[in-house]
């Protein structure tokens, strides 16, 4: 099998962006990562389109983002994986050119939220677990399915709301720094601890905002992008898993077991040992769609012990000059969700941090030019890792 | 607040909405109204759709009859054991359908819930509601609504199959010992 490489990356503001079309927005990252690998579509062979949609009101997404973006008739294909979608379109294409079949693909995720009014996203999203079982009858909203997750956790672990609290400072005071983030402002724990509730335990600063956004990625085999660049991001693994769809089927509300296992996987692969994976990584972007998540996350990826994320959180050991830099382009929670690009703007942020490109006052310290994502879906039905290098793989 | 009365008041606010945007058609000859925060021209689509699915529950009416006389049923595999809850007519493990109707025990303990302040509007009639996972006696989980004071983790419950009012529909929901 074939190295994959990141030669080109993409990003538009995240935001409410009602001034462009999902089209227009999709371009703003595609225009964007063509320049940077300084190549015409003539040169894509394939692309993807990660776009959850319901909310807006084109079905089929890549083929108006291909015709507006100049890129039919190369093919293409939609993918969805929830909140997971734009990892799930850069495995697409990592695939293609791993097996061979490709040697250069464009990967594009956009969303735009905003084409519903609010209360309808808050519906569609609910909706999004377990249909029958936990939204029809029972009407779980999307922050109630963390919530679930967040009792639990506090009740087993004693963690705090401060201990959440500290995420959402975090990921604040990292997202005023990115002037592609849709809120570019710190907030102070106070201001936290009196935001209204939205899903007890869960706040209105628990949570990620309802964005538009796209983000934009240009992979390409070894020997093409040898062509294209002399400072290629390769991406070294990947490990992927899935959940039930009803949370009750689970066993555990303290940790993700999707996560786990895509973990697990993804280092197996990389030759990563889970127990102290944080050594082998300068930074990490990972999945704060609520403070939870991110919590969940340090412990699901090997950060932390069980249990003691929170501890990590309230010690500020994620911030730049800890333990390991967590989400310092704002993530989900500052930076915005954009559902569908999501997984590929954590992958343009990974990349520019491996090459010093990140914004003023959120660049990482890159001592092992090791980077990781992670990306899940809905509440861990989908979970996707994924290990980014600037040396090449040696496999 | 009834269903027909949210309905109404929800029905009456996209009357007020499109009677505007008619007037806006009217005056302008364009369905384009200016974003309230941002300023940007938007075009609001003149198109509307309303959609109510309709699920097949044929396999698993059993449940539903189960609730008519006051009990939560399950479905259990003769064949391993496993004990399926939501139930399931198949058992892909052992890959044999018609499986055992069981009835659940009633006594249960919560492990985890939450309160929904945020509600969906199409529960917006509701006031603010407890849902949790609750650990059955026999060690299955059940997600459902939960109703007393000061609901925590490791609180003791008992199931009881009730109407949903103001629908009306049979459902189950747990009550703090």
């Amino acid at each position: 099998m074939r190295n994959v490489a990141i030669v080109g990356t993409g990003h538009s503001k995240f935001g409410v962006r009602n001034d462009v079309s999902m089209q227009e927005l999709a371009w703003e990252a595609v225009k964007q990562a063509l320049e940077e690998a300084n190549l015409e579509q003539k040169d894509i062979q394939y692309f993807v389109v990660g776009n959850v949609g319901m909310w807006s009101a084109e079905e089929l997404p890549a083929v108006v983002v291909g015709e507006y973006c100049d890129l039919t008739p190369k093919g293409t294909m939609r993918v969805e994986a929830a909140c997971a979608t734009g990892s799930a379109a850069i495995r697409d294409a990592y695939q293609a050119i791993k097996a061979g079949e490709i040697d250069v693909a464009l990967v594009v995720g956009v969303e735009q939220m905003s084409q519903s009014p609010n209360p309808q996203v808050i519906e569609l999203i609910g909706r999004a677990g377990n249909y029958f079982w936990e939204f029809e009858n029972f009407g779980l909203t999307f922050p109630g399915y963390y919530a679930l997750y967040a009792s639990a956790y506090m009740a087993k672990y004693g963690m705090k709301e401060e201990d959440l609290g500290s995420v959402a400072v975090k990921n604040h005071y990292y997202g005023a720094r990115n002037p592609y983030a849709q809120f570019q402002k710190e907030i102070t724990m106070e201001e936290y601890l009196k935001s209204k509730p939205v899903a007890q335990p869960l706040k209105l600063l628990d949570s990620s905002p309802i964005t538009d956004g796209a983000a934009a990625l240009i992979l390409a085999s070894e020997e093409v992008a040898r062509k294209i660049t002399d400072s290629p991001v390769w991406i070294v693994s990947q490990g992927v898993a899935s959940g039930t769809a009803n949370l009750s089927r689970r066993t555990d509300f303290t940790g993700i077991e999707a996560s786990y296992v895509a973990a697990k996987e993804a280092y197996k692969r990389a030759k990563i040992d889970f127990s102290d994976a944080w050594r082998y990584f300068d930074v990490a972007d990972v999945h704060d769609c609520f403070t939870i998540a991110e919590i969940m996350a340090y412990e699901d990826l090997g950060f932390a012990k069980r249990g003691e994320g929170h501890l990590m959180a309230r010690n500020g050991e994620t911030y730049i000059g800890g333990k390991i830099p967590v989400n310092v382009d704002g993530g989900l929670k500052a930076k915005g969700h954009p559902i569908g690009a999501t997984g590929v703007s954590m992958a343009v942020s990974i990349t520019r941090q491996l090459l010093y490109r990140a914004h003023k006052g959120t660049q990482a310290d890159i001592r092992n030019g090791m980077g990781i994502t992670h990306n899940v879906g809905g509440t861990g039905h989908y979970a996707y890792i994924t290990i980014y290098s600037t040396r090449r793989p040696s496999s | 607040m009834s269903v027909s009365e949210t309905r109404d008041k929800i029905q009456k606010e996209i009357s007020a909405y499109v009677k505007n945007l008619d007037n806006v058609i009217k005056s302008t000859g364009l369905p384009v109204v200016n974003d309230q925060k941002t300023g940007n021209p938007i075009w609001v689509g003149v198109r509307e759709i309303t959609l109510r699915y309709q699920f097949p529950v044929k396999k698993v009416s059993k449940f539903f009859e189960g609730l008519k006389e006051g009990k939560l049923l399950a479905t259990k595999c003769q064949k391993c054991g496993t004990i399926y809850f939501p139930p399931q007519d198949d058992c892909p493990k052992c890959r044999v359908s018609n499986l055992e109707w069981i009835e659940m025990p009633k006594e249960g303990e919560v492990i985890a819930f939450t309160v929904v302040n945020v509600k969906p509007t199409s529960f917006s009639h509701y006031s603010d509601y407890v849902v949790g996972i609750v650990r059955i006696s026999n060690g299955v989980n059940v997600l459902g609504w939960i109703k007393g004071n000061n609901v925590k983790v490791g609180s003791k419950v008992k199931l009881e199959v009730v109407r949903r009012e103001p629908e009306g529909y049979l459902t189950y929901v747990f009550n703090v010992v």
